[in-house]
């Protein structure tokens, strides 16, 4: 352990006004995942002494020589027994600049679903490659999730570049390689750094083996990176989660507000808003947040919203910009990613959750498959499998007011729920799965062409 | 309603800000899809920091959640003044189980080292059961410890209260899903996220109250496995264990008997920030014995249906 990590001093500090980063790594072990995940923990204080104590205990108990890093993160029984990992870990560091929550995403079992899962919540996904065998089939298959999920910042880490030799020529490749297959997928925002995590380069402290290379570290670059442009920059929604009205006999007596979470985009009061499916018109007579009176709610934030007139408003509805508002819809196509290990197939009756509303829905048609890998379509798959990306038709039994989800992450995601168990079946994105997938996969069917 | 309307200005959130708003979320998505919740409430940190949360998330209305308290009967009395407290501030409703009765019906057993942590699981469970609690809030947070690395925010509970976690629902974007059948309960950890110096920083920000042992002051302590615990009818000191006069402090408030202090001179909420930042060890690392059974502890511990 101290051989591969000497702690600098960069800390947790005790600042309480800065900002917060959510991220998703990808990688196996093989690319030095567990190192520089270990590193980042280490190098921001959030591996603590009796963490790592235990850490090395188990490690020489195994006959390892070198801590065994991974043991941080695999907290279950089945994953220790077995040395894999199984489930997305949660980690948290923070620097004097900002907070981070790290979703380390495990590269043997169920990957696609569970890259999905922690991509759904990232603003920036870190690609783990190793420099001597640069862009290979499972860097295409991260960069592929990430694009899918609309992960709006893509981090590609070159690591082990000590083992080429520090050599400019060999990242430039793997680097412009990179690049331009993620640009094609239609990641908005790629960069590239040259690490070494078990040196430490380009890690935390910049490389002394790197001249040419004039970027930011990986920890600099994660501590300035902007955030929840995306989100704030979108058309207003708001769906409403509860309807608040105290009725009691103080100075709340006639207080209704409608409680939520602004998914996208801006509120302010003095706003013309439209409530949806009803389309009944109204105007923002006040916001309050948290016990508080405020001008505007921007996206993220927690708040309560009260109407001038007495519309009908509960909750699943979504309370939108009058100007902006999305069409509701009851025929649904999206891009799916099938997580249970019950299989979904035309004709399956379900549940759709969509932001606060659940609605029964039919699987009309699963008209293809997508290889996550090559990228290619496989037109009538029948029934999807755990890790299946597919597109598929749905039809609801009330419309729902979604939104393309290359437009709003939040407003343009869904679950498919089993209505007996109650389980998880699928993860689906409102759209097509890239945003220029006509100029990838092989075919051009007519019933592939349908579902454009 | 006040008057005064706050001017806010454009900006990325401050990430207790973003902590906030996320666990509010969840309070109000469970308000709207379960009959019964009821949050854990047991005096310490975190589940103050929850009930103050559930408290901003419904005003100016009343809080629709009940609360519970499993009670070991081996607590800080300072713990139990500030429940009582708190819960008529309020005007809430709190339901208490009992570990001493369940031990003196005979449905549990004192363990040898006098520990009631662990005993805990079977009156929550009757509680749950009793009172048909359908959700259940727990102020668990996954820095805490690996098992509840984890764990989901909304985590299904089958109707033994056991937990699988080979059989956790993927959770996606901030959609959670509570589906559950008549029976099952689901157990709801809205400070997922939160750190331990999160949750001071937010406590310091809105200048939340807590009880007194969480800052320094002098008292009678004696060493076992390298932790100070304090005296009391649960069982210590025994033996050569000594009593000494000690100035410290707890960083977790749970049963007596597995729980230590720290030595610590941080009077303040300011001084435990400073204190924590610059920390080793984690807080369970430093003061909880029921951890250091075994490799495995909460996650067994957790697979039987504890918090």
């Amino acid at each position: 352990m101290t051989s591969q990590i000497n702690g600098s001093a960069e800390h947790a500090e005790a600042d309480a006004s800065v900002g917060l980063l959510r991220l998703a790594t990808a990688g196996s072990v093989d690319d030095g995942k567990s190192t520089l995940v270990g590193r980042l923990l280490h190098d921001s204080k959030s591996v603590l002494s009796d963490q790592l104590e235990a850490v090395e205990r188990v490690s020489r108990d195994r006959g390892m020589e070198e801590a065994d890093l991974a043991l941080l993160t695999d907290g279950l029984r089945a994953e220790r027994e077995q040395g894999i990992t199984i489930d997305v870990a949660y980690r948290y560091f923070a620097t004097a600049k900002r907070r981070f929550i790290l979703a380390d995403t495990p590269g043997h079992v169920q990957y696609t679903r569970n890259m999905v899962t922690g991509a759904s919540t990232a603003e920036l996904a870190v690609v783990l490659v190793d420099a001597r065998n640069g862009v290979v089939e499972q860097t295409r298959r991260h960069a592929a999730v990430a694009a899918l999920l609309r992960v709006p910042h893509v981090v590609l880490a070159v690591n082990k570049m000590d083992l080429v030799d520090y050599d400019e020529s060999v990242f430039a490749a793997v680097a412009d390689e990179f690049t331009a297959f993620a640009r094609e997928l239609g990641v908005p925002d790629v960069t590239t750094i040259p690490v070494s995590a078990l040196r430490g380069d380009n890690v935390v402290d910049p490389s002394a083996h790197m001249d040419w290379y004039g970027g930011p570290t990986l920890l600099e670059f994660l501590e300035t990176v902007e955030t929840g442009g995306q989100d704030e920059h979108a058309d207003g929604r708001f769906p409403v989660q509860y309807v608040l009205r105290p009725q009691s006999d103080d100075e709340f007596r006639d207080y209704r507000g409608y409680a939520g979470q602004v998914a996208s985009g801006v509120f302010r009061t003095g706003d013309p808003v439209v409530v949806l499916p009803s389309g009944a018109h109204s105007t923002i007579e006040g916001i309050d947040r948290l016990g508080t009176t405020v001008d505007r709610a921007q996206a993220g934030e927690s708040v309560t919203i009260r109407l001038s007139s007495d519309v009908d408003v509960s909750r699943g509805d979504l309370i939108a910009p009058a100007e902006a508002a999305p069409v509701a819809t009851q025929d649904i196509e999206a891009t799916v990613c099938h997580v249970a290990d019950k299989p979904l197939r035309p004709g399956d009756r379900v549940l759709l959750k969509h932001t606060t509303r659940t609605v029964k829905a039919i699987v009309k048609e699963i008209p293809y498959r997508v290889d996550i890998q090559s990228l290619e379509r496989q037109s009538s798959p029948g029934e999807l499998h755990p890790n299946d990306i597919a597109h598929v038709v749905l039809r609801t039994a009330q419309p729902l007011a979604l939104d393309p989800y290359a437009a709003g992450r939040r407003t343009g995601s869904f679950l498919l729920i089993d209505e007996a168990d109650g389980s998880t079946l699928t993860a689906g994105m409102a759209g097509p799965a890239f945003v220029d997938q006509g100029r990838r996969g092989g075919e051009t069917d007519s019933a592939t062409e349908r579902c454009l | 309603m006040t008057t005064a309307v706050e001017l806010s200005a454009p900006g990325a959130l401050s990430h207790l800000d973003a902590l906030e708003a996320e666990a509010v979320h969840i309070f109000r998505e469970v308000a709207g899809e379960f009959e019964r919740p009821v949050i854990l409430f047991s005096g310490g940190k975190d589940s103050i920091v929850m009930l103050h949360l559930a408290r901003k998330a419904f005003w100016p209305a009343q809080i629709p959640f009940a609360l519970l308290h499993v009670d070991t009967g081996h607590n800080f009395p300072e713990v139990i003044e500030y429940r009582d407290r708190t819960v008529a501030e309020h005007g809430l409703r709190l339901f208490v189980g009992h570990v001493q009765e369940f031990i003196d019906n005979g449905r549990l057993q004192e363990r040898p080292d006098g520990t009631r942590n662990p005993l805990q699981t079977v009156p929550l469970l009757d509680a749950i059961e009793k009172n048909r609690f359908d959700a259940v809030f727990g102020g668990g947070r996954r820095d805490e410890e690996k098992a509840r690395a984890k764990e989901r925010v909304f985590s299904l509970r089958d109707e033994f209260g056991q937990w699988d976690p080979r059989r956790q629902r993927p959770e996606l974007w901030n959609l959670y899903n509570g589906r559950h059948r008549v029976g099952e309960h689901v157990r709801v950890f809205p400070l997922s996220n939160w750190t331990e110096l999160d949750v001071w920083q937010y406590i310091e920000r809105e200048e939340i109250p807590l009880p007194e042992i969480y800052f320094s002051h002098e008292r009678e302590v004696f060493q076992r496995s390298g932790m100070w615990l304090a005296p009391g009818d649960w069982g210590g000191p025994k033996g050569d264990e000594k009593l000494e006069r000690r100035v410290v402090r707890y960083r977790t408030v749970g049963d007596m008997s597995c729980t230590g202090a720290v030595e610590s001179p941080a009077a303040t909420v300011a001084e435990v920030i400073a204190e924590i930042a610059v920390s080793r060890l984690t807080e369970r690392g430093a003061t909880r014995a029921d951890d250091k059974l075994s490799e495995a502890a909460m996650e067994d511990r957790k697979r039987e249906g504890y918090f």
